[in-house]
C-alpha cells in the first residue's frame, strides 16, 4: 500500500510540474504591469525618510491625484527624470509621494538637497520590501492613482517629456468626471 | 557549401543511429551472447560523423561563413579567433550540436570501456542512449538546425553578445555539458540495468567512473560560471541563486548523492534502487534545466533568442523520459533491506543522500515557484538569495559534520572509540572561531557555527591526510582532497561573505573619497580604441592608509558596436589576503561616475578550494581500482 501511495505521489508531482511548465511556456515573459491598472493600490504603511512621520493609504484619499515615484540616489535614470518630477510639483491637483528605494538615508538626503525635492512626502523603503507590494520591478517607476486609490497608469523606467504630458492630460481628463 | 556538408552529416548521423537501434533490437531478439562487430563499427562511425559535423560548424565560425543563419546571428568578422571558436557553442543551435556530441562520445566510450560486462545490459544501455541521441538529432535537424542558410548572404554578422566574450565563459559550456549531458550515460545504464536485471556491485563498477567524470566536470563548469559572474557581471558576487545557476546546481546535488551511493553499492551491494533513482533523476534534472534555460520560461543571460516551439519540443521529450523512467522504475522496484547499523558508513552516506535531497528540493521549489505563481495567479515574483540562505545554509552544518566523521566509520558497524579526538577537534575549532571573532570584531551565531563546523571538517580531514602519508594504501586520497577543499570552501565563503567591505558613491575626475582605512582618488579618464570595442578607462589610486600601500585600479566601460552594447568591466587586484574590486558606470548627462568599491577577503581561496574539490573527483577517475578502500 505504502509503495502505491509513493508511486501515486511521484506521478502526481511530475505531472503537476510538467503541466505547470506547459502553461508557463505560453506566458508572455516580458514585464508588464497592465493587469494592475484599474486596481486598488492596497494597504501600506510608510515611514518618512527622516523617520519622524508615517503615512498610509488613507492619507492619499485626501489627494485628488497622487503620483507615487520610486527612486534611489544610486540610480542614474532617476537623475534623468528628476527635472520632470520637479515640474510636476507645481501642479495643484497632483500630490507627489516619493519612495526612496534600497538606498542609504544620507545619500538620499544629499540627492534631494542637490537636485531639489519634488515630493510632498518622502517615504523610505531601505530594504525594498514595501515597493514589492506595489508591483515594482526596478526603479525608476511611477504609479498614478486617484483619490479612490485606483491605479490610473503605471510608468516603468524614467519619465520623459511625453510621460509628463500624459500625466497632466490624465489628471485633467479624470478631473472632469 | 558548409551548410550542405553540415546537413549531409546530420542526415548521415540520423541514419547511422537508426541502424544502431535496429542492430540492438536484433541483438535482443536473437539473445546473442556477444555484441556484434557491426554495433562497435557503427558506434565509431556515429562518433566520427558527430565530431566532423561539429568541426564543420567551428570552421564556419572561424571563416565567418555568414551564409549560415547561426553564424550570421552570433559572430562577426572582427571578433578575435578565440571568441569566434567559442561562439560555436555560444548560441542555441551550436550548443545543441555540442550536446549531441557529448551524448554520442559518451555512448561510444561507455561501450568500449565496459565491453567485458554483460552484453544484454550493454545493449539495453546502448539502445536507451541512442534513442536519446535520435530525439536530439531530430530536434536539431527539424527545429534548431545550425546549418540553415540565409539568402541573400549578408556581408557581416551581428556579433556575439559582449558579456559572453570572456575566457571563463568560453570554456564554461563545454565543461558543463560534459557534466550534465554526460549524466545521460548512467541514465541509459540505469535503464539497461533495470531491463536486463544486471544489478549489484558489477553494475556499480560499470558506472562509477562515468559518474565521477560527469561530477568533476559539472563542478568545474559551475566554478567557471561563477568566476565569469564575478569578473564580468560587475556585482562583486559569485553566486546569485539565479534560476540558471540553480539549473546546474540541481543535477550536481543528485550527482553528489549518486557518487557516494555508488560506493555503497560497489562495496556493500546495497542501495541499488537509490543508485538507480539518482541515475535517472540526474539526467532528468539536466534536461529540466535545459528546458528552463532554453524555453525562455525564465529570464536570464542564458535564454537565447526565443522560439516557443523549442520549449515545447524539450517539454514533450522530458515528459516522455520522466514517465518512461518512472514506469520502469516502479515495475522493477523491490524493497531493499537498507536498515544499517546507525554507526556505519552506509548510514552516513544515506544521511548525506537525504541532505542532498533536501537541498535539491529547496532549490527546485525556489526555481519553479515563480512559474507556479505566474501561471496560477498572474503574479510575477522572484525567489532570491534570502530564501535559499535561510533554508539551505543552516543545513550545511550537519553536512560538514557528516563529511568529517563519515569517512572514518567502518562499513557495517563502526565504533565511537575516538570520542575524545572528536571533542578535542571541536574545542580547537571553537578556539579558531574565537580568534577570527577577535580579529574581525563581528559575529553571528550562524556564521560562527559554520566556521566551527568547517574548521572541524578541515582538521579532521587533515588528520586523515597525515594517516594517509604514514600508511598510504588504506585511505582514499581523492576523498581527502575533495572533503578538505570543501571545508576550506565553506570557511572562505563564510569569511568573505561576513567581512567584505562595500562602498558606493558618485565621483568625478580629480576628486578623492576617504572611507574606513582607504582613500580613493579618481586620477584620470582615458579612451582607447580596441579591436571590436571602444574602452572608457577610469584610472584610480586606492591607498590603504593602514599599510601605506597604493594600488592602481582601472575599471572600464566598454562600448561595443556589434551588437551595440555597453558592458562594465570590473578592475580587480587580487592577492592571497583579499581582492580589491572596483566598477565604474556612467551617469548620463553628468560628469560624475558611479563607483562601487569592494574589499573581499580571501576571494582567491574560494576559487582555489572549489577547483581542488573538482580535482579530487579527477584523482578518483584516474585511480587504479585495487588500491581503493575506505
Amino acid at each position: 500500500m505504502k509503495i502505491n501511495f509513493f508511486k501515486l505521489s511521484v506521478y502526481f508531482i511530475s505531472s503537476l510540474i510538467l503541466i505547470l511548465f506547459l502553461f508557463g511556456l505560453n506566458k508572455d515573459n516580458t514585464y508588464d504591469t497592465r493587469s494592475l491598472i484599474n486596481k486598488d493600490i492596497g494597504k501600506f504603511q510608510l515611514q518618512s525618510l527622516d523617520g519622524v512621520q508615517e503615512i498610509n493609504q488613507e492619507d492619499l484619499k485626501n489627494n485628488k491625484f497622487t503620483l507615487i515615484n520610486f527612486w534611489g540616489s544610486w540610480c542614474a535614470p532617476c537623475r534623468k527624470e528628476h527635472k520632470f518630477l520637479l515640474s510636476l510639483y507645481k501642479d495643484n491637483t497632483l500630490k507627489m509621494l516619493g519612495i526612496n528605494y534600497k538606498d542609504k538615508k544620507k545619500n538620499a538626503e544629499i540627492f534631494l538637497k542637490d537636485l531639489g525635492n519634488p515630493y510632498h512626502f518622502v517615504g523610505q523603503d531601505l530594504k525594498g520590501k514595501i515597493s514589492v507590494s506595489f508591483g515594482i520591478y526596478g526603479i525608476p517607476e511611477s504609479i498614478l492613482i486617484d483619490s479612490n486609490l485606483i491605479i490610473i497608469k503605471k510608468f516603468v523606467g524614467p519619465l520623459d517629456e511625453n510621460d509628463l504630458n500624459e500625466i497632466l492630460r490624465l489628471v485633467k481628463s479624470n478631473e472632469k468626471f | 557549401m558548409l551548410s550542405n556538408i553540415g546537413n549531409i552529416l546530420i542526415t548521415l548521423n540520423i541514419i547511422i543511429t537508426l541502424f544502431i537501434v535496429y542492430f540492438a533490437l536484433i541483438h535482443l531478439k536473437e539473445n546473442n551472447k556477444f555484441i556484434s562487430d557491426k554495433i562497435y563499427k557503427f558506434s565509431l562511425y556515429q562518433t566520427t560523423i558527430s565530431i566532423s559535423c561539429f568541426l564543420t560548424l567551428v570552421l564556419a565560425f572561424i571563416y565567418s561563413d555568414f551564409s549560415l543563419i547561426t553564424v550570421f546571428q552570433n559572430s562577426h568578422s572582427l571578433k578575435p579567433l578565440f571568441y569566434k571558436i567559442s561562439g560555436t557553442w555560444g548560441n542555441h543551435e551550436g550548443s545543441l550540436l555540442l550536446w549531441i556530441n557529448v551524448l554520442v562520445i559518451f555512448s561510444y566510450l561507455f561501450l568500449i570501456f565496459n565491453r567485458s560486462f554483460n552484453s544484454k545490459y550493454l545493449i539495453y544501455s546502448l539502445l536507451s542512449q541512442n534513442i536519446l541521441i535520435l530525439g536530439f538529432l531530430f530536434f536539431l535537424f527539424f527545429n534548431s538546425n545550425p546549418f540553415s542558410m540565409i539568402i541573400p548572404i549578408p556581408t557581416e554578422g551581428l556579433g556575439l553578445n559582449p558579456i559572453l566574450q570572456d575566457p571563463a565563459l568560453a570554456i564554461h559550456p563545454p565543461l558543463l555539458y560534459v557534466g550534465f549531458v554526460g549524466s545521460s550515460i548512467y541514465f541509459s545504464a540505469a535503464i539497461g540495468s533495470l531491463l536486463s536485471n544486471f544489478r549489484g556491485n558489477l553494475f556499480a563498477k560499470s558506472i562509477k567512473k562515468w559518474v565521477l567524470i560527469s561530477w568533476s566536470f559539472q563542478t568545474l563548469g559551475i566554478i567557471c560560471g561563477s568566476i565569469w559572474a564575478y569578473y564580468e557581471l560587475g556585482w562583486g558576487g559569485f553566486w546569485f541563486w539565479d534560476p540558471v545557476e540553480n539549473a546546474s546546481l540541481m543535477p550536481w546535488f543528485a550527482m553528489t548523492a549518486l557518487m557516494h551511493s555508488v560506493l555503497v553499492l560497489e562495496k556493500r551491494n546495497s542501495l541499488y534502487f537509490w543508485v538507480i533513482f539518482l541515475c535517472l533523476l540526474t539526467f532528468i534534472l539536466s534536461v529540466t534545466g535545459t528546458f528552463l534555460v532554453r524555453s525562455g520560461i525564465l529570464n536570464s543571460v542564458h535564454t537565447f533568442a526565443n522560439d516557443p516551439s523549442r520549449g515545447l519540443y524539450i517539454l514533450v521529450f522530458l515528459s516522455l523520459m520522466i514517465f518512461f523512467s518512472i514506469n520502469i522504475f516502479f515495475k522493477k522496484y523491490k524493497k531493499e533491506n537498507s536498515i544499517f547499523n546507525i554507526n556505519s558508513k552506509e548510514t552516513y552516506i544515506l544521511a548525506n543522500n537525504w541532505l542532498m535531497a533536501f537541498y535539491l528540493i529547496t532549490v527546485l521549489i525556489g526555481t519553479t515557484y515563480p512559474i507556479f505563481t505566474e501561471v496560477l495567479s498572474q503574479t510575477k515574483i522572484s525567489v532570491g538569495p534570502p530564501f535559499y540562505n535561510i533554508v539551505i545554509i543552516p543545513l550545511v552544518i550537519p553536512l560538514l559534520v557528516l563529511m568529517s566523521i563519515g569517512p572514518n566509520i567502518s562499513w557495517i558497524r563502526g565504533n565511537f572509540k575516538n570520542l575524545l579526538k572528536l571533542v578535542l577537534i571541536l574545542l580547537l575549532a571553537i578556539f579558531v572561531n574565537i580568534i577570527i571573532y577577535l580579529f574581525f570584531q563581528k559575529h553571528s551565531l550562524l556564521s560562527s557555527l559554520l566556521i566551527i563546523s568547517s574548521i572541524f571538517l578541515i582538521i579532521y580531514t587533515f588528520l586523515d591526510l597525515i594517516k594517509f602519508i604514514k600508511k598510504s594504501s588504506k585511505i582514499n586520497f581523492s576523498r581527502i582532497v575533495s572533503h578538505l577543499a570543501f571545508g576550506f570552501l565553506i570557511f572562505f565563503i563564510n569569511i568573505n561573505h561576513n567581512f567584505s567591505i562595500e562602498k558606493d558613491f558618485n565621483i568625478k575626475v580629480g576628486q578623492e573619497k576617504v572611507f574606513d582605512n582607504y582613500k580613493l582618488k579618481f586620477k584620470s579618464l582615458e579612451i582607447k580604441e580596441r579591436k571590436n570595442y571602444k574602452a572608457v578607462i577610469g584610472l584610480f589610486d586606492i591607498t590603504d592608509m593602514k599599510e601605506a600601500l597604493v594600488k592602481e585600479l582601472s575599471p572600464e566601460i566598454r562600448i561595443y558596436t556589434q551588437p551595440e552594447t555597453l558592458t562594465y568591466e570590473a578592475s580587480i587586484k587580487s592577492n592571497v589576503k583579499r581582492d580589491l574590486y572596483l566598477t565604474m558606470s556612467n551617469i548620463s548627462q553628468s560628469e560624475f561616475y558611479n563607483i562601487k568599491f569592494q574589499k573581499k577577503p580571501f576571494m582567491i581561496w574560494i576559487w582555489i578550494s572549489a577547483l581542488i574539490i573538482a580535482l579530487g573527483g579527477f584523482l578518483m577517475v584516474f585511480k587504479k581500482e585495487k588500491k581503493y578502500e575506505n
